[in-house]
């Protein structure tokens, strides 16, 4: 299959293999050694590395330097970008000093809001939105125009993804949101972390009734969790996050050392089961600050050795 | 109308506690419905402020007006006659009113007496809430009448985002999710196609982002 930019990523897909992406949050400080390390650990069981763009609004190292590191290592990277600190002017450019080095992946997205971070008194831009922004890059890509109309010398090269949350309300227009964003030019899908595995294969029937994912790759968003504590965490405190109870007690009902371990095989376990779901292109194994677990998980879901493209 | 909510006393106290002449100013429109610079408001301010001064042990002069108006020139003028008596004016009115008190009057200290917050609505007695920032440029025939500038904390024109659950928005629980009540509205109206149309990047020029707004209408000004 022809794919439209360098990127291993859209290979993988247009190959018709499962993808397998993973995350690296950037440091709270300027040492590139951090970014290196944790790129190290996974870059032989992923396609794609998603670099985050300011996380729950805590300030970091900027997404598009680690990005960079990334690149030199020979990895693939993901550029996260936001809309919530950057208006049209500084998403274009970033998006410029992005493929100047060759980033071939974007994923759009709006961002947290700034009120759950380490600026809550900070202002937010929001001057396009999320789809807005898919688009953007699009016209970038594909005219080569900035959004002014003016001709872009040497234009960005970039397989574009967006977020979707199949957990969100109001549950009836997921799917239709999914569509506008793949209207809006979105070509990858990464979710948001699955644990309620009836509704995602619920949301994903509709999304294929629909012949959506013949026209996107959606990887299934998959993170493990640490303990019966993080379940609990994330079941009330994480707005849009469906954690079903019987996670939770599963979790809480394994001694205590050892529900890290019993954590990993929930997470390998829904995998092997969304492997075999129509639709699911995928999974982006988001094991935030625990990306030793990563090689691991992706072993023991068979998604390992990642196949090679050209 | 515009809602203001009340400053802090302790913060009035702390720009005007040297003054000896000190008019209250009221004003009779949005504040007062909000309830937050009306004549009544006045009164209790300046209530607050003799109280005050008299345990310092101090003589200060306070007195009380409430104008129609803040906003335009013909009320306004109504205290040029008194202005000059004091050496501090702490208006109620939003901060509208505070300016155009201060160009019209340059010798004179004017201070506000309000926090400015809102266009916004009543929702019930000692509840206001927004509904309009002024962007210039209204979409909310695509919205089915209700906005997401004003409503949606990440002012998404094509949400509603992750975030949103059971109809409240991410950043506070007691807040409605806009985009949950467009989708719902959409849904009244038999109109939700429209919620499948991406809404085009906005034009900003005409929001806060273009400077200084104005509207000129020669046609009335003739």
């Amino acid at each position: 299959m022809k794919t439209k930019t360098p990127s291993r990523l859209e290979k993988i897909l247009a190959a018709g293999h499962l993808a397998v992406t993973s995350e690296c949050g950037p440091p709270r400080g300027s040492d590139p050694e951090v970014i290196v390390k944790k790129a190290e650990m996974i870059r032989d069981y992923v396609d794609a590395v998603n670099i985050t763009d300011n996380q729950t609004s805590v300030t970091r190292m900027c997404s598009l330097a680690a990005c960079i590191r990334l690149k030199l290592m020979g990895l693939d990277p993901v550029l996260q970008m936001v809309t919530r600190d950057r208006n049209r002017i500084a998403l274009q450019s970033d998006i410029l000093g992005a493929a100047s080095f060759d980033i071939y992946n974007i994923l759009c997205l709006s961002g947290d809001h700034q009120s759950f971070g380490d600026c809550p008194q900070g202002q937010n831009v929001h001057d396009i939105d999320s789809m807005q922004l898919a688009q953007t890059v699009r016209r970038m890509r594909d005219e080569g125009k900035f959004l002014g109309g003016d001709d872009i010398k040497r234009p960005p090269q970039m397989f574009v993804g967006a977020a979707a949350n199949p957990f969100a309300d109001p549950f009836e227009i997921r799917v239709p949101r999914l569509a506008k964003k793949v209207a809006a030019g979105a070509e990858f899908i990464q979710t948001q972390c699955i644990y309620n595995l009836n509704k995602f294969e619920e949301w994903m029937k509709m999304v294929v009734d629909r012949g959506l994912h013949e026209k996107v790759s959606i990887l299934a968003g998959m993170t493990p969790m640490k303990s019966a504590g993080m379940a609990r965490y994330m079941k009330n405190k994480v707005p849009g996050m469906d954690v079903p109870d019987d996670v939770v007690k599963r979790l809480a009902d394994t001694p205590k050392e050892k529900q890290a371990e019993e954590g990993i095989n929930i997470c390998v376990e829904a995998m092997q089961r969304l492997k075999e779901v129509e639709g699911v292109s995928g999974f982006h194994v988001m094991a935030i600050e625990w990306e030793e677990k990563v090689s691991e998980i992706v072993e023991r879901a068979g998604l390992y050795p990642r196949p090679a493209v050209d | 109308m515009i809602v203001a909510d009340r400053k802090p006393i302790e913060e009035i106290i702390g720009e005007i506690n040297d003054k000896e002449n000190i008019l209250i100013l009221g004003c009779n429109e949005c504040v007062t419905v909000c309830e937050a610079g009306g004549k009544k408001e006045v009164g209790v301010l300046a209530s607050a402020l003799r109280m005050n001064f008299l345990k310092q042990g101090r003589e200060v002069k306070i007195d009380e007006i409430t104008l129609e108006r803040q906003c335009d020139h013909e009320y306004l003028e109504e205290i040029r006659d008194v202005i000059d008596q004091y050496d501090a004016v702490v208006s109620l009115a939003c901060g509208v009113g505070v300016q155009f008190m201060a160009e019209k009057y340059h010798t004179t200290p004017i201070y506000p007496g309000v926090n400015t917050c809102f266009m916004g609505v009543t929702e019930e007695r000692g509840l206001w809430t927004e509904r309009c920032q002024g962007c210039g440029q209204c979409i909310l025939a695509r919205t089915g009448g209700l906005c997401p500038v004003s409503r949606c904390a990440k002012r998404l024109f094509n949400g509603p985002c992750g975030g949103s659950t059971q109809g409240k928005c991410e950043v506070n629980k007691e807040t409605n999710c806009v985009w949950q009540l467009i989708i719902e509205q959409l849904k009244a109206l038999g109109r939700m196609d429209d919620y499948e149309e991406i809404s085009p990047i906005k034009d900003w020029s005409t929001d806060r982002a273009g400077g200084p707004r104005k509207v000129v209408r020669e046609d009335v000004q003739q």
